[in-house]
């Protein structure tokens, strides 16, 4: 009995034993930070490095549907952004450029767009773009044929029209200066029903293969239009659950690259380039607007007084994010209204006296809901939860898995608060603005204003740039006033790369491109 | 009693005591506010003050870890009393009772036993969503089946003895039988998997707050902790470590308390 008992003991102080050499031996959180400087290689200088090879890219994620029209997670369109192509699509510098078209003109009073599809380009399965399919895309995203609205920025279109063989006119229900980043929505093959499971477009890669919860590849697609890409042969995107798993991935060397949290940066130690970004969305905490006790404008302020966005930064963030303030991205310049960050600064006083105005002087009980996948996400929730509590709200955390949080509170917006990060479809300020209209599929926060809704169809009718930069920040300055929800910071997206490959391209949106990505060594 | 099992005895008596008095002490007083967040005492090590050090809040690692202690003694002590209540019940009416009754709690014990614990409990957790504690009542119908299963076996094997039979000739009732003469007589098997269970239930607490389930953050629970800490195991390994400890100490003290109780 006594032999027994010491081997229990034996085995827990081996077990001890073996955990902390590791812990000895690990690199200190100094040493990785030398190389952050690294700054992304440019793609296009670089000819003579070798093609081919396999890269592995780690995310913490599931895609929710490989159909682009479907899908809704900013992470699944990051990656079907290398096999999707709209008529046009963006670079890294934010502008436009002609992908499945070859060159395009807008109306003068813009009403309407011609394309002119590029030569010889194909889809994946080797069949030609034709006119035939462009209609049918645009048709299928914009619900002209019959079906649902897929894509509701397109629902502004009237028609498709196919002048000939490689002409398409597409003609909106009113004038829109503005329209062309919508057209980057997906071309696919007519008539083809099978994209769920087996994707076909026109981009890069081409779909090899799913497993649902472990990972999705892509191999080269040969034909690709622009003859130098893509560099490698075969992309794998591992799909974990955590960023603890991903952290472990990285150090063993399952993964090859990844877009990775700020506390995981901080621990992956030297082989790796760490390339700093904006992510190009702004994490909220979003209020459901129709719930009470947030259908109280009060209320929801209260709670943004309660709230201290930069001690979430640097706690969580170890700094390293932009304050918001507003749902449009800190790096649209343009569109971004910085007078709003400081809108609602820390003040626990007033949110009690808030409070109590709205008939809670004694404070309330909520509770976040946050998927459990983005540990940002819940490190931000725990504290808020401590900066609530100082208010007096009692705040609880409840985590669920994405596909949860997908369809409970993204879809049927039975929630009372989350924490989540939302970004755009399009380098334009409606993608972040739009989901904010009373009758927005989109609109998860449930936020209904008849005024914010008057100055946004107002900025999309008016031809005039300077006068309509103006009017959407007098829709975001709504927004702030009526605290639709709170809006916390611009995380900044670090991507790491094994130091052998290169050619990383940040983009000024939410997306992994892999296409120009090789193996220096 | 032998030597060896006063020593097992004395070693979990004096651990589950150091544990549970840090638990009760931890209801008054904690060196720090196990709450209290402040990013520029990140990831102190082990001093005077922070004994444990302190994780990537800033939160003080010991205060957590007792404060945790609480939590999963709790949620331990009331899921196996749960189970224990409700096995020992089922398992009396199967095992002395025979016939119908125990054709059907015997299968619905199969069933239950035919999915891993784990598996069971994660349904659960979904279905009592919500609440701090749903994940008692989900350990609960996880922990079921073993108390059923020994209670009946014991029951089987009382029944047909002597003063059972002559309990039944006096006129006692079945109830009486069950409660009065067949359960004092099961006491010694059941009380060591009583505390075998409680480390069992520590763990699987522990588990489930790991994957997100238990527990929810900012309460310190020792399984997230492990979580949270798992980042920064090389850089700080303190919180990781303090939860760890403590439940290496938990579940070592049952254990050996357990094992000295055994027959």
């Amino acid at each position: 009995m006594k032999k027994n008992f010491i081997r229990k003991i034996a085995s827990a102080v081996l077990a001890a034993a073996v955990l902390l050499p590791l812990a000895a031996c690990g690199p200190g959180g100094e040493a990785s930070s030398s190389s952050s400087s690294a700054a992304p290689t440019s793609s296009s200088a670089q000819s003579s490095q070798a093609s081919g090879g396999e890269f592995v890219f780690g995310m913490q994620t599931q895609p929710d549907h490989l159909d682009p029209f479907l899908a809704a997670t900013a992470d699944t369109r990051s990656i079907l952004f290398n096999i999707f192509e709209g008529l046009v699509k963006p670079d890294k510098d934010g502008n436009l450029i002609p992908a499945v078209a070859q060159s395009y003109e807008m109306s003068k009073d813009a009403t309407s767009y011609t394309f002119h599809i590029r030569k010889g380009i194909q889809f994946q399965n080797g069949n030609p773009v034709t006119a035939d399919d462009v209609k049918y895309s645009l048709d299928t995203a914009a619900g002209l044929s019959g079906g649902k609205v897929l894509v509701a920025d397109l629902a502004k279109m009237k028609s498709v029209e196919i002048k000939d063989a490689s002409t398409v006119v597409v003609h909106l229900k009113q004038a829109d200066y503005e329209f062309l980043p919508y057209l980057t929505s997906a071309i696919v093959p007519k008539g083809y029903t099978e994209q769920d499971t087996h994707p076909i477009g026109t981009g890069p890669f081409e779909f090899e293969s799913y497993s649902p919860q472990q990972s999705l590849v892509l191999k080269k697609n040969p034909d690709y239009w622009q003859k130098d890409l893509p560099k490698l042969d075969k992309v794998t995107f591992k799909l974990e659950s955590d960023s603890n798993a991903l952290l472990m991935d990285l150090q063993g060397g399952s993964v090859d690259g990844a877009s990775i949290a700020n506390n995981v940066a901080s621990q992956i130690g030297s082989g790796f380039q760490l390339i700093q970004a904006n992510s190009n969305s702004v994490q909220m905490l979003g209020l459901n607007n129709s719930r009470k006790p947030f259908d109280d404008v009060k209320v929801r302020r209260a709670v943004s007084c309660a709230l201290n966005p930069d001690e979430i930064i640097s706690t969580v963030n170890f700094g390293k994010a932009v304050r918001a303030g507003t749902p449009v991205i800190p790096g649209l310049k343009k569109y971004f209204d910085d007078s709003l960050t400081h809108a609602y600064d820390q003040n626990t006083q007033k949110a009690k006296q808030l409070l109590s105005e709205a008939g809670y002087p004694n404070g309330f009980s909520m509770a976040i809901t946050v998927p459990s996948n983005y540990t940002v996400h819940v490190d931000t929730a725990q504290v808020m939860v401590s900066e609530l509590k100082k208010a007096g709200v009692t705040a609880t955390i409840k985590q669920v898995d994405f596909a949860t949080w997908l369809s409970g509170v993204y879809t049927q917006r039975n929630y009372e608060a989350t924490v989540i990060s939302v970004d755009g479809t399009t380098l334009s300020p409606r993608s972040y603005l739009g989901r904010y209209l009373s009758d927005a599929s989109n609109n998860f926060v449930n936020y209904k204003s008849p005024e914010f809704d008057s100055v946004y169809k107002q900025a999309e009718n008016e031809p005039d740039e300077d006068k309509r930069v103006e009017l959407y920040k007098q829709a975001q300055e709504i927004l702030s006033k009526d605290a639709a929800s709170v809006y916390i910071q611009d995380i900044a997206n670090l991507n790491v790369l094994r130091d052998e490959f290169s050619g990383f391209t940040p983009y000024p949106l939410y997306v992994f491109d892999a296409s120009t990505i090789y193996r220096a060594k | 009693m032998n030597n060896d099992r006063r020593f097992s005895l004395r070693v979990g008596a004096v651990l589950i005591f150091l544990v549970c008095s840090a638990a009760l002490i931890s209801l008054f007083y904690t060196p720090c506010d196990p709450y209290a967040i402040d990013a520029a005492q990140r990831f102190l090590p082990p001093s005077l003050h922070h004994w444990f050090g302190t994780d990537n809040f800033g939160r003080d690692n010991f205060s957590r870890a007792v404060t945790g202690a609480r939590y999963s003694l709790f949620v331990a002590s009331v899921t196996v009393a749960l189970s224990c209540f409700f096995g020992v019940v089922l398992g009396l009416l199967s095992g002395f009772a025979g016939g119908i009754a125990d054709e059907i709690i015997l299968r619905l014990t199969d069933a239950l036993s035919s999915f891993p614990a784990v598996l069971t409990a994660l349904v659960a957790v979904t279905v009592f969503s919500g609440g701090k504690f749903a994940i008692i009542p989900a350990l609960a119908i996880a922990f079921l089946p073993s108390f059923i299963r020994l209670t009946r076996s014991g029951a089987m094997r009382l029944k047909n003895l002597d003063y059972i039979q002559a309990a039944y000739v006096s006129g006692a009732s079945t109830a009486r039988i069950m409660f009065r003469h067949l359960l004092p007589n099961l006491l010694p098997t059941l009380i060591p998997a009583v505390v075998v269970g409680l480390s069992n239930a520590i763990l699987a607490e522990s588990g489930m707050s790991y994957l997100g389930l238990g527990i929810q953050p900012p309460t310190p629970s020792w399984g997230r902790m492990l979580f949270e800490g798992q980042t920064y195991l090389f850089h700080a390994p303190w919180e990781t470590l303090s939860a760890g400890l403590m439940m290496v100490l938990t579940v070592l003290g049952f254990h050996a308390l357990g094992e000295s109780l055994e027959k």
